[in-house]
Parts: C-alpha cells; sequence; structure tokens
C-alpha cells in the first residue's frame, strides 16, 4: 500500500517535469543566447556600471563572480551587524561577529546553512534586502557558471567565455523571477502566510500567551526552492505549517525544488546542438534520484525499534500532515538538489536512512544538484568518465568533440579534490583540536557517541556541499562550527566554481574534433551507466570508511 | 629468467630520489619506511598494540612491512623488465658506435672539379671527432664514420648492424637514397659523403637512447592520467588521515599499520606501479617491428589518428604494372596481337615487358628470341619494339605515339581504326588500367594496328578488408597518386580507399594535411622523398622510410627501418594498444578498492562495533589476517599483471562501444570480482600462521 503511494508522488513529479521541462529547458538555452537586452536589464548594467557587450575571457568571467559574490558577502555581513538600527528590525539585537560571517557566508554561496534561528534572530529588512536578494542571484550565479561552461563546449577556438553580468541578470529577470511569481501565487493559494505583522500575542486554549510570528513567507518560501537555497523564513524551515500548510503544498515545493536542475540538461543538449547528450545527463540525475528516493523510503517505512512499531512506523521528527513519503520524498529532492530545506528533521532518521540524505550531498550535489552547480558538477565527472572511457577504447579522449587533455584533467580532479577535502579535515579538525573538541562535544553535540559524530559529518558535509540542512541535533551557533563551516561554505562553492570556469575556458579555446566511427557515443546508454558508476563510485570510496564510524555503525549495531 | 637479470635494477630504484618520480609508489615507499621504524620501535614501546579494539599479533607489523617493500620491489621489478628488453638491443648497437677511423677531406672540398676527392688531400681522423658538414671519403670494406648524405658516387651499403636485414642496399648520391648512416658498411665502390649529424646526436645514439628507455618522455595521455591518480591518490591520504580523529570520538583508534595498510590498499598502485613500464614496453613493441619512434607523443598520436594517406605505389598496389588482357581490333586473331606484343617485349627489361610476355605465355603463345633489332624505349618516341631481320617491324607504346610513327609516310590510319583504338584506350582508362597500343609494320602489307595491351596496376590482397576494419575503428584512408583522376579513382575504387588525391605534388599533399587538420583530423603519412619533407613535418605522425633521404628522416617523428609503408596501420594499432593497456589497468586498480574495502574496513572497527561483521562478506579469518591478506593480494597482483603491462591489452579492431563494453566487462567487472577471490584464498592460507 505504502509503496504505491510512493510510486503515484514519483509519478506526479516524474509527470510533471516530463511536461515542463522542454519548454523550459528550451527557453532557458533561449535566454542566455538571446542577442537583445530588454530595457531593463539595459538599465541595471547602466545602474551597475558594468559592459554587457563584450564577451569576456574566462579570467574577467571568474572576476565578475567573485567581486559580485565578495560584494554580497559584506552586505549581508553589515545588514546584520547594523540589524539595531534599521527599520522593521523587529527589535531584534545584531547578530554575534561569528554568526552573521556565517550567514553571509552561506546565503552568498546558495547554502543557506542557518546557525541562526529564523524568525527569533532576524527581522524584515535582513531577510529581505539581505537574504532574499542573495537567494535569487547566489542562484542566478550557479546558473551562470553552468552556461559559461556549457559555452566551453559550444564554442571554437574563442578566447571568451560569454558574459557574466548578462548571465546573471538574465537569469535573475527572465528565468527566476518570473518563475518565483507564479509559484508564490500557488502556494498563498495553498495556504503559505504573506503579512508583516511581526509577532502576534495569543492566548492559548489552556490559557498560556503564546507569541506568533508573522512575516513575507510566501515571497521567501518561492524562492529558497526555486533557487534550491533552502533557508527557512522559520527555524523549523518547511515544517511548520505557515511555510508549508498541506500534503499538496509539500508537492509543489518538491517541484520548485526540481524543476530549474532537471530542466537544466535540456538546455544544455539545446546549446550543444545535440539533444540526446542532454538526455544523458538527465537520465544520470533521475537514476540517482529515484534509487536514492526508493532507498531511503524503504529504510524509513521498515524503520525498526519499539516505539516505531507502537505508532505504526518511524514518525518521529516527521509531520502527520505528510508521513513518511512525503518526507522521504521531499528530503530527497532536498539533499539530492543541494537546497537543504527540510519538512522533516534528519537526526531523527533511523539510522540509515539518516545517511541517505548524507549520501546525496556526498554525490558532490549532482543528483540532480543545486541550479546550475548540478549541471557542472556532473559535466566535470563526465570528463572524468570519458576520461577513463577513452583510455579503454584507445583514443585520446574527447567529450562533445573536445580533447581531454592534461590541462583538463588537472582541473576535473582538482575539483573532484575539494569537497572530500573540506568535508572530512573539517570533521577531522573538529575532533583533533584539543580546545576545540572540548567545545564540539560539550556544547554542539546533543547525541554523544556514534550519532555525534554524524551530526558533525553530516554539518561539514551540508556546508561543503552547499546544501544546508542538518542532522539538528547539532547546536553550531558556536565560534568554531560559525567559523569553519563558513569557511567550508565558501571553500566548497568558489573553488569549484574557479575550476569549472578555467575548463570552460581552456575547452573554448580549442577547435572542435570530428565524430567518427571511433568516437565513443556518450548519450546511449553505456555511458550514461559509466557515468552513473563513476559518479556513485568516487563517492563511495571516498565516504565509505567515516560512514562506518557513523550511521553505519549505528544502523548495523 | 628476465625476472632475475631485472632484480638487481629494482633494488637499486628503491633510493628515493628515483622513488619520487613516481608519486603513488612514493606513498607505498614512505609507508613500508615508516611500518619498519615502527617493526623496530614495537618492542621497546611495549609490545605490539591493538587496533580498533582488537589485539594483532607480534607478527602484524613485520608482515606489513615486508610486504610493503615487496610492492615497492615489484614496482620497480616491472620497471626493470621492461627496460631490460631493450638494454640487449642497445648493447648491439653501441658495438656499431665504436670509434672507427674516417678520411676526412682536409682544406676545401671542391665539388664541382673534384667531386670524387681523388685529389683532395685526405686527413685519417677518430670518427667522434668528425663535426656538422665535413666530408669523408669511404671505400668498400670501410664503416661509414657518421650519419650524412653521398654527395659523390654510388655504393653498396650493408645495413644489417641498424635493421636486422642482410641483403645490402644501394646507396647513390642525388636523388631519394642518398641518406647513409654511421656504423654501416660499404661493400663495394667508393663514396663521399658529407655528414649530416653532431657526434653524440647521431642516428644510432638516439635509438640507443630510445630503446633503453632514457630518452622516454610521457606522452600527454600518460601525463593527464598521472595527474588523475595523484588526486586520487590525495584523497585516500585525507581519507587516511582524518580517520583516527573521528574515530577518536566515536570508536577506539586505528593503529598506524594498519591505516598505513588501509592507504595502500586504496591508492591505485596496481597502475602506479605498472605504468611507466607500460610506457616503455610500448616503444619497446615499437622497436621490435623495427620502426624508432622519435617521441613518444608521436605513439600516442598515432592511436589518435583519424586521416591516413597512403602512397599508391608500393602500399597499396604493387610497384610495378602488369599485363591483364590482350584486346585485339576487329578482324585481327588474337594470337596475332600477343604473339607481336610478346615478340615486341622479349628485351624488354622492365616489369611491365616481363608481364607481357609471361601473359602470353599464360595464353599458350610462346616466343623464342629469333634475332633481330632491340628497339629501346626513349622519352622521345614512347614506344619501344623490336626490328625482325625479315624488315617486319613491331612496336608498342602510346597510342598517340603508335599513331604518329604508323602515318609517318604519310598515309593516314582509317578513321575507323582511330575510333575504335581510343574507345578501348578510354575504357581502358576508366577502369585504372594503362592502355598500350601495338602495331606491326610489315613489308608488302599497310602498317596496321593489332590491338591494345591492357597494362594494370595490382592492388595488394587483403588490403579491402585491412582498410574496412580501419573504417570500423574510425580511421579514413586517402590514397596519394600521380596518375590521372580516372586511374586513381578506379584504384581508390577496388583497394576500398576512402578517397583519393589524384596527379599529386608534394605541395598538394601538405594542402591537403592541412585541410584535413582544420578541421580537427589527426593525419598520418608516410614518405621518403627530400619533397616529402615538409609533409612528413606537417602530418601528426610522418613515418620516414629509413631508405629515404635524411631530410625526409630530420622531418618525420618515426623511421621504419624496413622501409615498408603499410607499417603504418601497425603503428596505429600499437598506439592504441598503449592507451587501452593504461585504461585497462587503472580500471582494475580502482575497482579493487572495492574488494579491498569490505576486508579492510570491517577489520578495522569490528572490535568496537560487532555488528559491521555483517560487511565481512568474504568470511575473513581474522582482522589481523584480513588486512595482512588485502595487503599481500596488493603486491601479488603487480607481478602478475606485469606480463600484461609488457605484452599490452590484445587489441581489435571493433566500433568504440564494442571496445569499451568489452574492456569494462574484462577489466572493470573483472576487477571488482578478482580480488574478492584472491583475498579470501589469501586469508585461507594467512590464517594457518600462528596468531592471525
Amino acid at each position: 500500500m505504502g509503496w504505491l503511494f510512493a510510486i503515484a508522488a514519483l509519478a506526479t513529479v516524474a509527470l510533471f517535469l516530463a511536461v515542463v521541462h522542454r519548454p523550459l529547458g528550451d527557453y532557458m538555452a533561449w535566454v542566455y543566447s538571446a542577442p537583445k537586452h530588454w530595457k531593463i536589464e539595459r538599465g541595471i548594467y547602466r545602474l551597475i556600471g558594468v559592459d554587457a557587450k563584450s564577451e569576456q575571457t574566462w579570467q574577467a568571467y571568474l572576476r565578475g563572480v567573485l567581486a559580485f559574490s565578495a560584494v554580497g558577502l559584506l552586505l549581508v555581513y553589515g545588514l546584520q551587524r547594523l540589524q539595531w538600527w534599521l527599520p522593521y528590525s523587529l527589535g531584534l539585537p545584531a547578530p554575534s561577529e561569528h554568526l552573521s560571517f556565517n550567514t553571509a557566508a552561506s546565503f552568498v554561496g546558495n547554502t543557506n546553512w542557518q546557525s541562526y534561528s529564523g524568525e527569533l534572530t532576524l527581522g524584515y529588512t535582513v531577510q529581505f534586502a539581505g537574504l532574499a536578494v542573495q537567494n535569487f542571484v547566489s542562484a542566478a550565479v550557479g546558473m551562470a557558471v553552468a552556461i559559461a561552461l556549457v559555452r566551453g563546449f559550444t564554442y571554437r577556438r574563442s578566447g571568451t567565455i560569454g558574459n557574466f553580468w548578462t548571465d546573471l541578470v538574465r537569469g535573475t529577470i527572465r528565468i527566476l523571477l518570473p518563475i518565483a511569481a507564479i509559484g508564490a501565487i500557488v502556494l498563498l493559494a495553498g495556504g503559505v502566510i504573506q503579512n508583516f505583522n511581526g509577532f502576534t500575542e495569543v492566548s492559548t486554549l489552556t490559557g498560556g500567551a503564546q507569541s506568533i510570528p508573522g512575516g513575507p513567507v510566501a515571497s521567501q518560501e518561492v524562492i529558497k526552492l526555486l533557487g534550491t537555497n533552502g533557508g527557512g523564513f522559520f527555524n523549523t524551515n518547511s515544517a511548520h505549517p505557515f511555510e508549508n500548510p498541506t500534503a499538496w503544498t509539500n508537492v509543489v515545493e518538491v517541484l520548485l525544488m526540481l524543476v530549474i536542475p532537471f530542466s537544466l540538461p535540456r538546455t544544455f543538449g539545446r546549446l550543444v546542438g545535440d539533444k540526446r547528450q542532454g538526455y544523458a545527463i538527465l537520465v544520470v540525475m533521475g537514476v540517482l534520484f529515484v534509487a536514492s528516493f526508493a532507498i531511503l523510503t524503504a529504510i524509513e517505512s521498515g524503520g525498526m525499534g519499539t516505539a516505531p512499531q507502537l505508532a505504526g512506523g518511524a514518525m518521529e521528527g516527521k509531520e502527520q500532515r505528510f508521513g513518511i513519503i512525503g518526507s522521504t520524498l521531499f528530503s530527497t529532492t532536498s539533499t539530492g538538489t543541494s537546497t537543504g530545506a527540510v519538512n522533516a528533521m534528519h537526526d531523527s532518521y533511523t539510522a540509515l536512512g539518516g545517511m541517505i540524505p548524507m549520501l546525496n550531498m556526498m554525490l558532490g550535489e549532482v543528483a540532480p544538484g543545486g541550479v546550475g552547480s548540478g549541471l557542472y558538477g556532473l559535466l566535470v565527472l563526465a570528463v572524468i568518465a570519458v576520461f577513463v572511457a577513452g583510455l579503454l577504447i584507445g583514443r585520446t579522449p574527447e567529450y562533445l568533440g573536445k580533447k581531454i587533455g592534461p590541462r583538463e584533467i588537472k582541473l576535473a580532479s582538482l575539483y573532484i579534490l575539494v569537497m572530500p577535502i573540506l568535508v572530512l579535515t573539517g570533521t577531522a579538525l573538529s575532533f583533533a583540536i584539543p580546545g576545540v573538541r572540548d567545545e564540539v562535544t560539550s556544547v554542539s553535540i546533543w547525541n554523544p557517541g556514534v550519532h555525534g559524530m554524524s551530526e558533525v559529518l553530516y554539518a561539514f558535509t551540508s556546508a561543503a556541499n552547499n546544501n544546508g540542512s542538518a542532522f539538528a541535533g547539532l547546536t553550531a551557533n558556536t565560534p568554531w562550527l560559525n567559523v569553519t563551516l563558513g569557511l567550508a561554505i565558501l571553500l566548497g562553492r568558489f573553488v569549484p566554481i574557479v575550476l569549472v570556469l578555467a575548463l570552460a575556458g581552456s575547452l573554448a579555446a580549442q577547435d572542435k574534433v570530428p565524430a567518427t566511427a571511433g568516437t565513443l557515443p556518450t548519450h546511449r546508454p553505456q555511458f550514461i551507466g559509466l557515468l552513473t558508476v563513476v559518479t556513485v563510485l568516487v563517492t563511495a570510496l571516498t565516504f565509505f570508511p567515516v560512514l562506518t564510524l557513523g550511521p553505519l555503525a549505528e544502523g548495523l549495531l | 629468467m628476465q625476472l632475475v637479470t631485472a632484480a638487481p635494477g629494482a633494488f637499486r630504484k628503491l633510493d628515493p630520489r628515483q622513488q619520487w618520480r613516481n608519486p603513488v609508489m612514493f606513498i607505498v615507499w614512505v609507508g613500508a619506511v615508516l611500518t619498519t621504524a615502527l617493526a623496530i620501535a614495537e618492542p621497546f614501546l611495549g609490545g605490539p598494540a591493538s587496533s580498533g579494539g582488537t589485539a594483532v599479533p607480534w607478527s602484524f607489523t613485520w608482515a606489513i612491512a615486508v610486504w610493503l617493500w615487496l610492492t615497492v620491489l615489484f614496482a620497480n621489478l616491472a620497471e626493470a623488465v621492461a627496460e631490460g628488453r631493450g638494454k640487449a638491443q642497445a648493447e648491439s648497437l653501441r658495438k656499431t658506435r665504436s670509434t672507427t677511423t674516417a678520411s676526412r677531406v682536409t682544406g676545401h672540398y671542391d665539388a664541382v672539379t673534384d667531386a670524387g676527392a681523388e685529389r683532395a688531400l685526405l686527413q685519417a681522423v677518430s670518427s667522434a671527432e668528425l663535426r656538422l658538414g665535413d666530408v669523408v671519403v669511404v671505400s668498400a670494406g670501410e664503416l661509414i664514420p657518421g650519419d650524412g648524405d653521398i654527395v659523390w658516387g654510388i655504393a653498396s651499403v650493408d645495413e644489417s648492424a641498424i635493421t636486422g636485414e642482410s641483403a645490402p642496399v644501394i646507396r647513390e648520391s642525388g636523388g631519394d637514397r642518398s641518406a647513409v648512416t654511421g656504423g654501416t658498411r660499404v661493400l663495394s665502390d667508393r663514396i663521399v659523403v658529407r655528414i649530416t649529424s653532431r657526434p653524440g646526436e647521431t642516428f644510432v645514439d638516439r635509438m640507443i637512447a630510445l630503446v633503453e628507455g632514457a630518452a622516454r618522455q610521457k606522452t600527454p595521455n600518460e601525463i593527464a592520467l598521472s595527474i588523475l591518480l595523484a588526486a586520487l591518490s590525495i584523497i585516500f591520504v585525507t581519507v587516511a588521515l582524518t580517520l583516527n580523529p573521528i574515530a577518536s570520538y566515536a570508536a577506539s583508534p586505528v593503529s598506524i599499520t594498519v591505516l598505513i595498510a588501509l592507504l595502500v590498499c586504496l591508492i591505485p598502485t596496481t597502475i602506479g606501479a605498472l605504468l611507466s613500464a607500460i610506457g616503455i614496453a610500448g616503444m619497446d613493441r615499437l622497436v621490435q617491428r623495427n620502426v624508432l619512434a622519435m617521441s613518444g607523443r608521436a605513439v600516442e598520436a598515432a592511436g589518435d589518428v583519424t586521416t591516413l594517406l597512403l602512397d599508391k605505389t608500393g602500399t597499396i598496389t604493387y610497384g610495378n604494372r602488369r599485363a591483364s588482357a590482350f584486346v585485339p581490333l576487329a578482324g585481327i586473331q588474337p594470337g596475332e596481337l600477343s604473339r607481336a606484343a610478346a615478340l615486341a617485349s622479349l628485351a624488354d627489361p622492365t616489369p611491365e615487358g616481363a608481364s607481357i610476355v609471361e601473359l602470353a605465355g599464360a595464353e599458350g603463345v610462346e616466343v623464342t628470341p629469333s634475332g633481330g633489332e632491340v628497339v629501346p624505349f626513349t622519352a622521345q618516341t614512347r614506344m619501344s619494339g623490336l626490328d625482325l631481320s625479315d624488315g617486319t617491324q613491331l612496336r608498342k607504346g602510346a597510342g598517340s605515339a603508335i599513331t604518329s610513327w604508323l602515318e609517318a609516310d604519310g598515309r593516314p590510319l582509317p578513321s575507323s581504326v582511330i575510333a575504335e583504338v581510343e574507345e578501348h584506350t578510354e575504357h581502358i582508362s576508366r577502369s585504372g588500367g594503362t592502355p598500350l597500343v601495338v602495331a606491326i609494320k610489315a613489308p608488302g602489307v599497310p602498317p596496321q594496328i593489332l590491338g591494345i595491351v591492357h597494362l594494370k596496376d595490382i592492388v595488394k590482397d587483403g588490403l579491402a578488408d585491412r582498410f574496412a576494419e580501419l573504417r570500423s575503428m574510425g580511421i579514413r584512408t586517402v590514397m596519394i597518386t600521380g596518375d590521372n583522376p580516372l586511374t586513381a579513382a578506379a584504384i581508390a575504387k577496388e583497394a576500398g580507399v576512402d578517397d583519393y588525391l589524384a596527379e599529386a605534388t608534394p605541395e598538394d599533399k601538405l594542402v591537403l594535411i592541412r585541410k584535413e587538420q582544420d578541421g580537427g583530423n589527426l593525419v598520418a603519412m608516410t614518405g621518403d622523398g627530400t619533397n616529402d619533407a615538409p609533409a612528413l613535418a606537417q602530418a601528426d605522425v610522418g613515418v620516414a622510410m629509413n631508405t629515404g633521404t635524411s631530410a625526409a628522416k630530420e622531418a618525420g617523428n618515426m623511421v621504419d627501418l624496413d622501409s615498408d609503408p603499410t607499417k603504418l596501420i601497425d603503428i596505429v594499432r600499437i598506439g592504441k594498444q598503449l592507451l587501452i593497456t593504461r585504461g585497462a589497468l587503472t580500471t582494475f586498480s580502482i575497482a579493487n578498492d572495492i574488494a579491498k574495502y569490505f576486508a579492510i574496513i570491517p577489520a578495522m572497527f569490528m572490535g568496537v562495533f560487532p555488528g559491521l561483521a555483517v560487511l565481512n562478506i568474504m568470511g575473513l579469518h581474522s582482522p589481523a589476517s584480513a588486512v595482512l591478506s588485502a595487503i599481500i593480494f596488493n603486491a601479488i597482483i603487480i607481478v602478475l599483471l606485469v606480463p600484461l603491462a609488457l605484452r599490452g591489452v590484445k587489441y581489435r579492431a571493433l566500433s568504440a562501444s564494442k571496445t569499451l563494453n568489452r574492456n569494462l566487462l574484462i577489466y572493470g567487472v573483472g576487477g571488482i570480482i578478482a580480488p574478492f577471490v584472491g583475498i579470501k584464498l589469501i586469508d585461507l592460507v594467512v590464517s594457518l600462521i600462528p596468531g592471525f
């Protein structure tokens, strides 16, 4: 019975995406390649004083990304530190320096890890002018970088890879804003709140006093999901009834998270002039996503122990209105897309079940990954897969007509190095430095022992992969975790971007090699299978030992 | 046997300065040093440690240390064996290099008045003292003192020291056969040679460096692969380094020995150990086929070639045309034509002439020499033949030449005859043949055209199949010929090449190569003449024939000592094989990690988390035996794969998809399964050791 429901839920999602990905994917391809600027866009270019006409080298493109993000980082940090003096601050004080840094890094890095407690820390101004803006533009940055990499494949003997400012502005204005507007209306219709009421004091039936927060939730909610950001207005995120009131808004929210990541492969296929290439990438994403959902649902549905048996299911930390499948679908989507929103507490999942969201992130956020980052992450893995396959067939490897030589492999190798090193060293240092260890084990970890280790591992995995979800038992608002997680977010976001743009530049400079009978086709099931195996294997080999010390040890006891 | 001779070399390579060049094996080397130090220190530090909550026997650290050293040694051994194969060849080459005495022309060499250097002053100097541009005289029986071009004379030269071919070859000044190699012996006559190489940079010197592996540069794909392997190693080093701090909180820390064992098992040691052996062996396979690659890059490029330019003559067809049919004109008896043609060719020494006599014989027309006067072929008359003693004149030659000969006395031939001849010659040309018109002038009879001999280029057997094979590998073949487009098209069709370039000049060749390269193709070609040099240099793979000029040899990036143009196809094969062998062993190496994890990970933490025993799917005896077995497997697999690395993975001409499927199945799936079986078997033996 449960299975039928799971399949029905999945089929609903699949059906929607099957219908929407084509027009949206084609539309996005047009957005990024159309020659004409809109009037409002030209106004923005004049306002920020950038040249949107000429194409940029990869270095110039990168400088644009980094400068823009650095300004964003300073702005969000400054707004928080000055909160006391800002209007609509709801009387909330400025958060500490390390918390402000963490939050700024988190939102600029499209991560939305929340060490703060949403409604209790930040007022409307910071939420709107700081966080909501970043929710849009950090997502647009991710998409821009992905498109730049795709241009690397389409351009021939070119010194340039596009113009960052056009990509950024068009992504925001032509893609994110219109979809967000539609999505917000749908969510409003579903019961998500939108007001500026501040806190409303009510007396409860039992006679107690309760302070109920209000706020512009729907507008925040929609871009939180659409831009795979994940930072909720409320601390409990999408489990909060004001953010996600019913089972059907739950499905809408899942779709908002998936719609751009699953449409970008179509855009990719369009731009490279071979839609089959896009579908190959799409299938890899889809297979990993469905497999992950199936495993998580199976584990959670079969949850063992006395309490789950009495309750008729492992319902700890899950909302009654979503049930197990509504929760696992949301978790898979949220961790598979680097969103990090939650409608159930991952920390309370069964031991092995909690490992699945972690694994989704450890895959490097490619199933289907964040907006843009999922596509470029999988394309980098495709470069590695093509290299191995090329050796196996006895030819210098080529992907989409571009030769994969030492420089490309160097960049791709460095890319896959970054995330595991951040996750493992971050986790290890938390336990290795004596003073830090005391703080982490006494203040941060809620559940000592194996599960406590998992909480720290989850935190660094989430940060380095720009996901933002948490094993919420961990108290992350400490100087050590705020600073290191903030750094992990920034390095996990921008070091790969540097490498991806360098790769784009290196590919764009090449001429195209014509395909012959000796060229490995990269759209057939064979390559799809190989790419899937490479993706899983790289993750498994890297994280198997540390997982045995965490969820595996806990689950197999 | 090879292993024994290579053993000392393997130990010499333990020097860290040498080990450092191979990062993956250097990590193993460091691990071996560390575990050895630990093994020595342990008794003083309170006996063998326990690891991950499980006690280990006292001999554990020692056993791991020994097997780590063996792992390093096995890798060195593989490289030493590969190098050893070239050493013997280098030795015999070195003998030819031994200093000889050269007769150097002192003072000015006058190429105009005294080209033969008969009157020049000669000075005996050691061959090591020869400089670029020196002129030397070499007489019969002497060794040629250095690489150079013959500026005067003709000689038969024994080049067996270099090519292994015992039949002497003719070398002469001017033209495409003027290059001579130092260390070869002049058998007859006297030649004057201008030296074209600096001391220490001669052909033989380069050859020695190549076969010894000293001059081996890493190829682009090898570099890319090394980077990928290094990246994987860095990930696994991070995994190993971060494991204990994390374990110290949730479980109990693992001993350093076990950590090192885990690390060594995970880093891709199999491919790391064999990578350089594969490269050296690949070059060696070329040398065994008598091809010298001047750079490893060229060998690899050969595997990527998408367009092959093949000279028609010698490569696609036999060098000579052969008579394939007699076409008599209307009213002429077939026997009459073949008899006349055979008679006219009796004294013709060319292979074409001989083939006409042969064909006539095959048709039952035997002619015997009966005197008469031979009329040889000249460029002016463009025909040859025989004047019999009875006054009968027989001629064969190009149609226009014969017609004007027949019409020499003023009476034109009937237009019907001319039309008929033209029809036949046209037809023959169209089919790729060369028409040879045969005519007779007998006393008292009007001169008469008897018919036409159809000369044909004979395409070598089995070529069509080979070209089809190349096509399936994604390689396009283009035939280069000086023939007219009509003939070229016909031969191209018969041979099964994809395209042809007719009436080709060296400039045309260069243009064609540039055009192909602009389209992103990689071009391979062979050539021997000086006028081929620009094209050879432009091509991605240029194979110069050893018989060719030194300009051609300089321009190409490979030299074929056998001067066999069809060898290009073998070179492509070897290039591909090289890449596949690397890819296969990389895939195998990484696939092995899965089984090793299932051996080591449960062993590490089973003491603290007994539940992890379910991961011990191989049912290994004890944690200590599991770790040791994995390490032993890791070392032994290197030795087992040495033959594969040296021989290369078998290459079949299949489509890319099929090749990939096949190799993924063998080395990917095989690489996952093999260690499960291997480690289990080794564990059965290790469990017999007391304490494990």
